[in-house]
């Protein structure tokens, strides 16, 4: 009986440190909401690469975007629960910054997915799209198609909110300097004196807040014919405004991000041409860094002549342009997300 | 016996005003009296000012049939949530679930057209009937387990919300689609124009849900319970207005509007997208506030609503055309509001 019960007691011992070595690489992604597609498919990314590298996988996610105190909580919960690394869309880039110290102190690894954090450095890397390209990509597109009338066109800039976070700069600021536009401060929009820019307005990034923009920029001045738009929402909603308008054949829309129903808009002509991001591969990287460090202690390493690693932007559209690299919109769908 | 022309003179040298408080009538108290009894009166007079104002500042710009209808348009959704939510507050209930059932209710209007295969006039009533439900379990839990609306609402808001989403999978239904397969989703969407003027179905249906509650409420039994429950519960129950039914039948209603509104947004945005509406509650408040409505309920008109709802139009638009950040349009609607609330005080301090 003593034996029996000495075994079991061996066993479980036994099993409870096997199970610890399954647990010893824990991993946590911590994404702005869960309801984006956008982090939805980060979180597919992240758990599919997590299973196959026997890494275990916990998400959080803020309430809304710009929920900074869900996110300090859940690096808290993760350098208690002994996690090797964390995974942070963060949503305050520069709040943040205090809490994911604490984590990299505790020997945490930290990887900043898709934003970048301020200064970029308060996290051991960033794996993200480089998004001033995304927007230049756009910016040469849409002038190459206008050719010479790119000289007198208007142009409708739908960013995302008044606060500026670091993506709607770059993007805005990327799309105006591949256009040709001189820009003023390169840190924020709406400095710019081109008299080609016709206003910018702020949308939330989604349908509604597109559409209303589009709409007070049209009543600003009803002949734009080109229109900036932060992601593919904001971009559907400023197509309904410019149907409302008649004006819907005559005006470009350019667009980022290359989430599934973007790309269909792109081949219902809805968008002109939409820069398309990789959230699956800016997760799946992260895990296996994060694999590494654990395993290794050794850290990934950024991309070239950057301070982060670039995950890759890709042009879709089915109306290419000289001098511009682009996929068709068939491509597109392919890779695209959500 | 006294001399009756010397007793007349008497009588006629006497004061004949009675015991009084010393009060004056000035100005300022006639107008507050008058606002007493008009309560839409403030907001009507701050929105044609800021009419004037715009339009004197921009010129044709502003003050045309195009951009005056275009900020109905703008306001449409927000008012019909608003109206809804006047009806809360006027029971001196608030209701923070208002924009979570609004886009609920349109992506089961989507979803269910699309992933079910209904027809698109069943799936929209089984979006308004689900409204109303929610309506109804936010009056229940209010009326009958005596929770504060506060509460009940923050939470079937969050609710609301995470089924929205969750049922959703967060997937857009894009325009192109609805408009090949289910027009009828967009129906709020088609306008038509008077003479520069553009009216979408949408804007109508804003204008005739708050003529037609301002009539219920004014001239209807119901109505008046309405207010009597939100300016005095115990006092409306004494004299035996039943109280709770008139709190379910409240909340109900706003969840049938706001389900109804979800169909109005599809026709705005086009598509049908989870991710909408995520602060119609504040921003309906605001028009409610703003339009005089008094969060202490019992008093205000839902006219004032509609005027506040044009007032943050007005702004948004007015300060966007003269290409003001946008951030000063939140900073001046936040002005608004805390004015609105003092002058609100103000009113409410009048002598009867």
């Amino acid at each position: 009986m003593k034996k029996l019960l000495m075994g079991t007691a061996l066993s479980l011992a036994v099993m409870s440190s096997a199970a610890m070595a399954q647990d010893a690489v824990s991993a946590c992604l911590i994404t702005k909401t869960d309801t984006n597609p956008f982090f939805v498919k980060m979180k597919e990314g992240a758990e599919a690469k997590a299973q196959e590298l026997g890494v275990t996988l916990k998400s959080f996610a803020g309430k809304i975007d710009g929920d900074h105190e869900t996110q300090v909580a859940a690096i808290e919960t993760c350098i208690a629960d002994g996690a090797k690394g964390i995974l942070i869309a963060a949503s305050d880039t520069s709040a943040i910054v205090q809490s994911v110290q604490k984590a990299r102190d505790a020997g945490l690894l930290v990887i900043a997915l898709d934003t970048p954090l301020n200064p970029v450095d308060a996290a051991d890397a960033t794996f993200a799209t480089d998004n001033f390209i995304a927007g230049e990509l756009i910016g040469k597109w849409a002038a190459g198609k206008l050719g010479a009338e790119a000289a007198n066109a208007k142009i409708a800039m739908l960013d995302l909110a008044v606060s500026q976070p670091s993506v709607d700069v770059l993007r805005d600021q990327g799309f105006l300097s591949g256009f040709g536009i001189e820009l003023g401060d390169s840190n924020k929009w709406g400095d710019e004196s081109d008299p080609r820019i016709v206003g910018h307005d702020v949308t939330a990034g989604n349908e509604e807040g597109g559409r209303k923009a589009m709409e007070n920029l049209l009543a600003k001045d009803p002949m734009i014919n080109v229109v900036y738009t932060i992601n593919e929402p904001s971009a559907a909603g400023a197509y309904e405004a410019l149907k409302s308008f008649g004006r819907e054949n005559d005006v470009t829309i350019v667009s980022v991000d290359g989430g599934c129903p973007g790309v269909a808009n792109v081949k219902d002509g809805v968008i002109g041409a939409t820069s398309q991001q990789y959230p699956l591969q800016m997760a799946a990287l992260g895990v296996e860094a994060i694999k590494a460090w654990a395993d290794s202690g050794t850290k990934p390493t950024p991309t070239e002549g950057k301070d982060f690693f670039d995950t890759g932007v890709k042009l879709v559209t089915d109306q290419p342009v000289d001098g511009v690299d682009s996929v068709d919109t068939t491509e597109g769908a392919n890779l695209c997300w959500g | 016996m006294t001399n009756p022309t010397e007793a007349e003179a008497g009588l006629a040298r006497r004061n004949e005003s009675i015991a009084s408080f010393e009060q004056q009538i000035t100005l300022l108290s006639r107008l507050q009296h008058a606002l007493h009894s008009n309560p839409a009166l403030v907001p009507l007079i701050v929105l044609v000012l800021s009419i004037v104002v715009f339009g004197a500042l921009l010129g044709g710009k502003f003050f045309s049939s195009f951009a005056l209808t275009l900020i109905l348009q703008q306001v449409a959704i927000v008012g019909i949530v608003g109206a809804a939510q006047s009806l809360v507050i006027l029971t001196a209930g608030i209701d923070l679930s208002v924009g979570a059932i609004m886009v609920l209710s349109s992506v089961v209007m989507g979803q269910f057209t699309f992933r079910l295969g209904m027809p698109p006039a069943v799936a929209i009533a089984c979006g308004l009937v689900l409204g109303t439900f929610i309506g109804f379990v936010n009056g229940w839990l209010i009326a009958r387990v005596k929770l504060p609306p506060f509460i009940v609402t923050l939470g079937v808001w969050q609710i609301a919300l995470a089924s929205n989403f969750l049922y959703s999978g967060n997937e857009t239904i894009r325009a192109q689609e609805i408009e090949t397969q289910a027009p009828l989703l967009q129906f709020f969407g088609q306008s038509f124009s008077v003479a520069g003027a553009v009216f979408t179905y949408g804007v109508i249906a804003f204008i005739a849900i708050v003529l037609v509650l301002a009539y219920v409420l004014r001239h209807t039994a119901w109505g008046r319970h309405v207010y009597a429950v939100g300016d005095d519960a115990e006092a409306a129950k004494l004299a035996g207005v039943n109280t709770r039914a008139v709190l379910i039948s409240v909340y109900m209603l706003s969840g049938l509007i706001c389900a109804f509104a979800g169909w109005v947004l599809i026709g705005r945005i086009g598509s049908v997208s989870p991710t909408s509406g995520q602060t119609a509650n504040i921003e309906s408040i605001t028009a409610v506030v703003i339009g005089g409505i008094s969060l202490f309920g019992g008093r205000g008109s839902i006219m004032g609503m509609l005027f506040g709802a044009l007032i943050v139009g007005v702004f948004s638009l007015g300060l966007r055309l003269l290409g003001a950040d946008a951030q000063w349009t939140y900073l001046l609607i936040g002005v608004l509001i805390i004015a609105a609330v003092a002058v609100d005080q103000w009113i409410r301090k009048v002598s009867a």
